[in-house]
């Protein structure tokens, strides 16, 4: 028993002194930090349990912290001629997935867009393949398909205007808004 | 939602295209056109005679004698001389005068062709009309002598549409314009906030189609031109685009993905019933019909890029038309019913989408033009010319070019960007 408690124990302190140090490189969040003072009177057993909780709810806000940075991620970029979302942004696209999912009432307008090279009726058709790749995505992680409303835009509304190649990357995009 | 039908008016607009020509012929056909006499006090809105020129200069095929040069300014057969024009290493000669009718805001134009080298007159005729007809009657006359001259028929009296999108991104304004295939007297047809696309001429051209996203998504509608009133004729769910009459007007090809990918339907008008031509996961799109309303071409990626296919109206196995292209895309059959006019890309590392002919009975390609982002060709009529989109110091521009690829002239705006030339059928 007074074994297993240890490890509990030790791993506690591990887990907070990542999420600690995570913490610190990235936000003021700093003063709930602070090494945990001995309350007195506390058993060892009261003391872990404390602890425990306490990295619990650091954990879940810090949960909470990128879930919101990956909703506020709505901007999803293609490659050339490509209609396949970035294996990068999948992390991303499941938190809006599970977002959708927990929030039957929400809906969001996937808009698709193309760069201008190539035929703009074309670019029209490359603008809804790549915004169906990321609804379909976002149905298997658990989004409901009546949450989704897809639109292309092909060319006719670039991000940014331009004949770069930075520009052509800005505007190989699927943006996803809030619908009606 | 905001979206500005106007209807149409002789109200010009400001923003009018010129024509430029960017390069020309080595040797071409010289004419001189006299300025037309004219017996009115005030000076006439339009000089005919100039118009005349720029339409001929403008093709290609002509060199127009500039009036400096002149020995005589003959208005009529008596006052011409042939040896002032012989000297000149003239072929062909234009002469007329316009009057006013008495009581009235209409002229007549009397005018003749001359045919130098044989010494003799080829034909002369009267025309009546308004004053704001003068560039019509500039143009029929155009016409005429283009005819005269090359055996075919003129396109100077046919009209074009276009698209324009003005303002910073974000509060973008989209005009859907009409206006004479040299780009003047330019009118807007609709406005709106949201993006326009894809317009197109009826056979007769008395009625437009076109995309519209004004309720959010894109949707077809058709706009008769005289009145302005217009319907929406499409409502699926997905991409609702590409509209486009079948050479006898009994139907309108369109792609709609309603079923999960963009495929081609055909919308018979009289019926209103809908056919699907394809059923493929990959894309197809950009339908246009054979001369005899029988087949429509599209685009599809099928094999991976797009490539143009042919089918049957009433459905059928596709026919791959084009192999040897990495991009092959947006094809048109020119009058000849033989070679088809499409937006190309050689190779996947030559990155430069030109506007090309295939002469699907040889098989043989001939690259039009040049520039790197080609896109949308339309034929003029009678074949002479093609217009396209293209871009230029940032900008969208609409570019014509001869069909042997030799003339081409520019049609720049003084604003935002323009795109997707529809050129009209005859509308006489």
């Amino acid at each position: 028993m007074g074994m297993q408690f240890n490890n509990v124990f030790k791993s506690a302190v591990l887990a907070l002194t990542i999420i600690g140090l995570a913490a610190c490189s990235s936000t003021s969040d700093t003063e709930e930090m602070a090494p945990v003072a001995q309350t007195a009177g506390e058993s060892d057993a009261a003391r872990a349990a404390r602890l425990e909780q306490e990295r619990l709810e650091r954990e879940r806000q810090e949960q909470q912290r990128r879930e919101q940075a990956a909703l506020n991620t709505t901007v999803f970029y293609f490659d050339f001629d490509v209609a396949e979302f970035q294996p990068s942004d999948r992390e991303t696209l499941i938190v809006h997935a599970r977002n959708l999912a927990a929030n039957p009432n929400r809906s969001v307008r996937l808009e698709g867009h193309a760069d201008e090279r190539g035929t703009r009726e074309y670019n029209l058709a490359l603008g809804e393949r790549r915004a169906n790749s990321i609804r379909d995505f976002l149905i298997v992680n658990g989004a409901s398909r009546s949450q989704l409303e897809t639109v292309s835009y092909g060319e006719e509304r670039p991000a940014v205007n331009g004949q770069a190649e930075d520009a052509y990357r800005q505007n190989r995009r699927v943006e996803v808004q809030p619908a009606g | 939602m905001f979206v500005l039908v106007l209807v149409f008016s002789l109200r010009l607009s400001a923003a009018e295209l010129n024509i430029e020509i960017t390069r020309g012929v080595d040797n071409p056909i010289p004419v001189a056109v006299v300025p037309f006499a004219w017996d009115g006090a005030n000076l006439l809105d339009e000089d005919i005679a100039q118009i005349i020129s720029s339409n001929l200069e403008q093709v290609g095929e002509f060199s127009a004698l500039s009036r400096a040069n002149m020995l005589s300014l003959p208005s009529e057969e008596r006052e011409v001389h042939y040896r002032d024009w012989r000297i000149l290493a003239q072929q062909y000669l234009v002469v007329g005068k316009i009057s006013q009718v008495p009581g009235g805001q209409m002229v007549q134009v009397q005018w003749e062709f001359f045919d130098i080298n044989r010494e003799r007159k080829v034909l002369g005729e009267v025309l009546t009309g308004s004053m704001t007809q003068l560039r019509d009657i500039a143009h029929e006359i155009s016409d005429v002598v283009y005819q005269e001259i090359t055996g075919r028929r003129g396109a100077f009296s046919t009209k074009i549409m276009y698209v324009s999108a003005e303002g910073p991104i974000g509060s973008t304004i989209f005009k859907l314009h009409y206006a004479d295939y040299d780009g003047r007297r330019a009118q807007i047809l609709l406005e709106s906030r949201e993006p326009i696309m894809s317009p197109v001429w009826s056979p007769d051209g008395g009625q437009i189609a076109y995309v519209s996203f004004e309720t959010d998504l894109p949707r077809i509608y058709i706009q008769d031109l005289s009145t302005g009133q217009r319907r929406q004729v499409t409502n699926f769910p997905g991409i609702n685009s590409s509209p486009v009459w079948s050479p006898d007007a009994s139907k309108l090809a369109m792609v709609l993905s309603k079923d999960g990918s963009p495929d081609i339907y055909v919308l018979d008008l009289v019926t209103n019933e809908l056919r699907q031509l394809t059923d493929h996961p990959r894309a197809e799109t950009e339908p246009a019909w054979t001369l005899d309303s029988n087949s429509v071409i599209f685009t599809s990626d099928r094999t991976g890029q797009p490539q143009i296919y042919k089918v049957d109206a009433t459905g059928g196995l596709p026919e791959r038309m084009t192999f040897d292209c990495f991009y092959c895309a947006k094809a048109q059959f020119l009058p000849d019913g033989v070679n088809l006019v499409h937006v190309r890309r050689e190779t996947r590392q030559d990155n430069s989408y030109g506007i090309a002919i295939l002469n699907v009975q040889t098989s043989r390609v001939i690259k039009l033009t040049e520039t790197a982002l080609d896109e949308s060709p339309s034929v003029a009529p009678n074949g002479s010319m093609i217009m396209f989109g293209t871009t230029a110091g940032g900008r969208g521009v609409l570019d014509a070019v001869s069909i042997d690829g030799r003339v081409k002239f520019r049609l720049p705006s003084p604003q935002g960007d323009v795109r997707e030339p529809s050129w009209s059928p005859y509308l006489n």
